[in-house]
């Protein structure tokens, strides 16, 4: 019996040695590593073939596009490319390339690279085309009609229309330029050896876990002050905050509205706040869509409009959904379900932006207005109808099945009776886009900083496509797509901006959508993390950001 | 016994068409697909069309599943689609670490839940039966989710005794071998590793086994009294042997063969509780996978992944039936 006991208190002591040698361990350790907490894992690491922010965080801090967005803005600055001219006839982008840059994996940086970072999303014939789906080229990217070399430093962008909306886009994700010589290596097993010319290099992943990242230490503009960086996954936000007030990680994302204001009172944290590219909608179905069978993204003239699935007599009436938006008291919505992280909409994108028609006069709450408004057009006593309902929390609506309840509530005092309907995120998004809704809730993340990419994309009637509509109201007003299509044309500022402005007055004065609210995007950080800038965009770049 | 584990692995054979049958055809009654899930909120219908031809999407299900069904024959489990990864590296990435939680956790559940039970049993209707039975109760009816955040903001937060969540201190270098953690370390001799894995498994490993515990402390405890009620008992008292010899050698060993057959089903529901827990610690399990995989509609992990689960299911009860032989000399396959 005695020899179990010594047996034990040998173990016991063995234990605390080693627990004593680990932390001396921990604290030799002084590189400068910052442990983020995303919400989810990248599902790959090829920055052309993904669409998921997850993925775009991971592989913006490991390559980089032509040209890039400001800091803390969507304009945009030269990055990979020193300069660029767009010729006359707006088809042409010439790109002087920046020399002495290279690979993380030594290839040199060079036209080469660029062409192959391109051609293998747009050329079907390319041998890497198949390796990816390429998502946002079709969607984004498909004014582009090829990309040119016509020296090692120069290279031309050859548009099939002119695109002024496409400057931006080349500041995106989908266009960084990715190192030829690894592609060749890695084939169809690229996506998860990924080799740029960030400032930070890949280092491991493990799945569902970390990835890790450390400092490029011949990066073209000064070493980062990191050493390294690991993205941690944790999937509940409760969780997320409970390891940064425990200081397992230095920062997270998406924290919890309900917890602002812990982490405020909290001095070992800091809340960092801007507002979001982002606008959350009530979306009325005007009854129209289209079958987009020349699948091109344009209604022709050989593709009529037809009744979509969701049809509903009174929300094809322009004094019905006026009616709606005068029944909804916005203010408290954003107040209290928003728990104050929004600013009220007014117009279909964030008021920061090029366009933005700031002189509309917004719907106010005014329920006699509404009953008045449902009176006139021939609805005295109201009517029925079914609203769906999103079932998960995007960036841009928080808990959506509360706020349905607020509008069920703010609509019933005007004698609509509405009922909810909840499917899961993916079929909703199926549903909604081939307009079996007759009133939808759905938002909108902006992808590049250009109106476009909200107005065109969410708005337009060409985006009316009965199957793949982003304009999920099916709102069919062909002197807002005139608009629309004249403002993509222009590299005038002035103009398209103008033109902007006129569209929304008429998307106001037929009101398809209540647009509810742009939210704020928030990340926690410990106090002592410094230099970390909120990007419109969402992205998130960590060069800059230290450890103090 | 050797004919008959043969038997019940052959009979393994028909249990996977089975699951995987029902497993497709329900993943693909299921409204949704994975060229929407791949493509986001703007897809053109030229490129949903391009994603389903590419992916034999369009084609009818049991044509899939035939496909699929041959290409597992020759060894080939496909490739997620939205991850592009082989399926069975997604799995085999994940498959070390619910086990190794698994088995902390029935480690944890068996002892506590099996001693736990035994001293009710031998105190019955006394303080200690009743304190140790409510806690029990109390367990069976914890959420996993709450369990979970209450001992990370108690152990973690609070009290700062133990990590938060993950497998191990992502500064302490670590080499993976087998992808089994905690045999990781030790193979490599990495002691730091070792302790810090130890470390991150204990939360997790808590909250996944309070349930099993509380029902094997249940179980134990009604085996143990039906056991000591028994003629053989009372004669082991006669013959004066001590209280202790005779509940812990011949009473526990006579009431463990429910407990048994209770502990092995418990693996499964080890398995399925498991999805919630490494939600909560940030397990990169297979619990997570198949969720993910479920919401993105990603067929072939699916699939991947309910096979993974049957086999286990079926290899933890046939361990079980073999236990039974070791237990209680009596039983005999033939």
């Amino acid at each position: 019996m005695k020899n179990k006991y010594y047996i034990l208190a040998i173990g016991i002591c063995l234990t605390l040695i080693l627990t004593a040698f680990s932390g001396c361990v921990e604290e030799e350790t002084e590189e400068m590593v910052l442990i983020f907490a995303m919400s989810g894992d990248a599902d790959k690491l090829d920055p052309a073939d993904v669409t998921d922010g997850e993925s775009i965080s991971r592989t913006d801090n490991i390559f980089e596009s032509l040209v890039e967005y400001t800091a803390g803005g969507t304009d945009i600055q030269s990055a990979l490319a020193t300069s660029w001219d767009v010729s006359n006839d707006g088809l042409e982008i010439t790109f002087d390339l920046r020399k002495d840059v290279e690979f993380h994996d030594g290839t040199d940086f060079n036209a080469d690279a660029v062409v192959f970072s391109f051609a293998r999303q747009y050329d079907t014939s390319h041998p890497y085309h198949e390796y990816g789906e390429w998502a946002y080229w079709g969607y984004m990217f498909s004014d582009i009609d090829y990309v040119e070399k016509i020296n090692d430093y120069k290279i031309i962008i050859h548009l099939k229309r002119p695109n002024a909306a496409i400057m931006t886009s080349l500041a995106m994700f989908t266009v960084a330029i990715v190192s030829p010589t690894n592609a060749e290596e890695w084939g169809e097993e690229a996506f998860k050896h990924p080799v740029g010319t960030g400032p930070f290099k890949f280092v491991e992943w493990v799945k569902d876990d970390h990835i890790t990242l450390e400092a490029n230490e011949d990066y073209w503009r000064a070493r980062s002050k990191l050493d390294k960086i690991i993205f941690r996954v944790i999937e509940d936000p409760s969780a997320r905050l409970l390891a940064i007030q425990a200081g397992e990680i230095h920062g997270m994302e998406y924290p919890d509205p309900v917890s602002f204001d812990l982490i405020k009172s909290d001095s070992d944290l800091q809340l960092l706040t801007q507002s979001g590219m982002n606008v959350g909608y009530l979306a009325m179905n005007t009854g129209y869509g289209y079958y987009d069978e020349n699948e091109n993204g344009v209604r022709d003239s050989d593709e009529d409009w037809v009744k979509t699935p969701g049809y509903f007599e009174p929300l094809t009436n322009k004094l019905v959904r006026q009616a709606i938006n005068y029944a909804i008291d916005k203010n408290s919505i954003v107040e209290n379900l928003y728990k104050g992280t929004a600013i009220v909409a007014k117009n279909g994108m964030p008021p920061f932006m090029l366009g933005h028609n700031d002189d509309i006069v917004d719907y106010s709450y005014d329920p006699d207005m509404a009953k008045d408004l449902l009176e006139e057009a021939g609805y005295p006593n109201g009517f029925n109808t079914t609203l769906w309902v999103m079932p998960v929390s995007r960036p841009y609506m928080f808990d959506p099945p509360k706020i349905a309840e607020a509008l069920q509530s703010y609509l019933a005092d005007v004698n609509i009776n509405v009922e909810l309907y909840q499917l899961d995120w993916s079929t909703y998004l199926e549903e909604t886009e081939n307009g079996n809704h007759p009133m939808c809730l759905l938002g909108w993340t902006g992808d590049n900083g250009d109106p476009d990419n909200f107005m065109n994309v969410l708005y337009g009637p060409n985006s009316a496509s009965i199957g793949t509509a982003g304009n999920v109201a099916f709102y069919n007003n062909s002197l807002v797509q005139d608009k629309f299509s004249a403002a993509l044309q222009s590299y005038d500022t002035t103009v398209r901006s103008k033109l902007y402005e006129e569209a929304q007055v008429l998307i106001h004065e037929d009101a398809p959508f209540v647009y509810l609210a742009h939210a704020t995007q928030n990340m926690v950080f410990l106090s002592n993390i410094k230099g970390y800038v909120l990007n419109p965009t969402e992205r998130k770049f960590f060069y800059p950001v230290e450890i103090e | 016994m050797k004919w008959y584990i043969i038997k019940r692995l052959l009979q393994l054979i028909p249990v996977i068409i089975g699951v995987t049958i029902i497993a497709f055809s329900l993943i693909h009654l299921a409204p949704g697909d994975p060229a929407r899930t791949m493509l986001g909120q703007h897809a053109t219908q030229q490129e949903l069309n391009e994603i389903r031809e590419k992916y034999g999407l369009d084609e009818p299900v049991y044509v899939q599943y035939g496909i699929w069904l041959n290409g597992v024959l020759h060894g080939d489990f496909g490739r997620s689609i939205l991850t592009k990864e082989l399926v069975v590296n997604e799995i085999a990435e994940r498959f070390p670490n619910t086990i190794e939680l698994a088995i902390a956790s029935m480690i944890f559940a068996i002892t506590i839940g099996g001693l736990a039970g035994i001293i009710s049993a031998s105190n019955q209707y006394s303080i200690t039966d009743y304190t140790v039975m409510g806690i029990a109760l109390f367990g069976i009816s914890m959420p996993v989710f709450w369990l979970g955040i209450m001992l990370m903001l108690i152990f973690g937060v609070i009290l700062g005794w133990l990590p938060i969540g993950g497998r191990i201190d992502l500064l302490i270098p670590f080499q993976r071998v087998t992808g089994f953690m905690v045999f990781d370390s030790i193979i490599t001799g990495n002691l730091n590793a070792l302790l810090s894995v130890l470390k991150h498994l204990i939360l997790p490993a808590l909250a996944l086994g309070t349930i099993p515990m509380a029902i094997i402390a249940r179980v134990t405890r009604s085996s143990m009294l039906e056991v000591l009620r028994q003629d053989f008992i009372r004669t082991e008292r006669a013959k004066g042997l001590s209280e202790r010899v005779v509940i812990y050698r011949h009473a526990a060993r006579n009431a463990m063969l429910p407990v048994v057959t209770v502990i092995g089903l418990n693996f499964g529901l080890l398995l399925s509780g498991a999805i919630l827990t490494e939600t909560v610690f940030s397990w990169p399990g297979l619990g997570r996978l198949v969720v993910e995989s479920v919401y993105e509609r990603d067929y072939p992990l699916v699939v991947g992944c309910i096979l993974i689960f049957a086999i286990i299911f079926v290899f933890v009860n046939l361990i079980t039936d073999i236990l039974y032989t070791f237990i209680d000399p009596r039983i005999k396959y033939e």
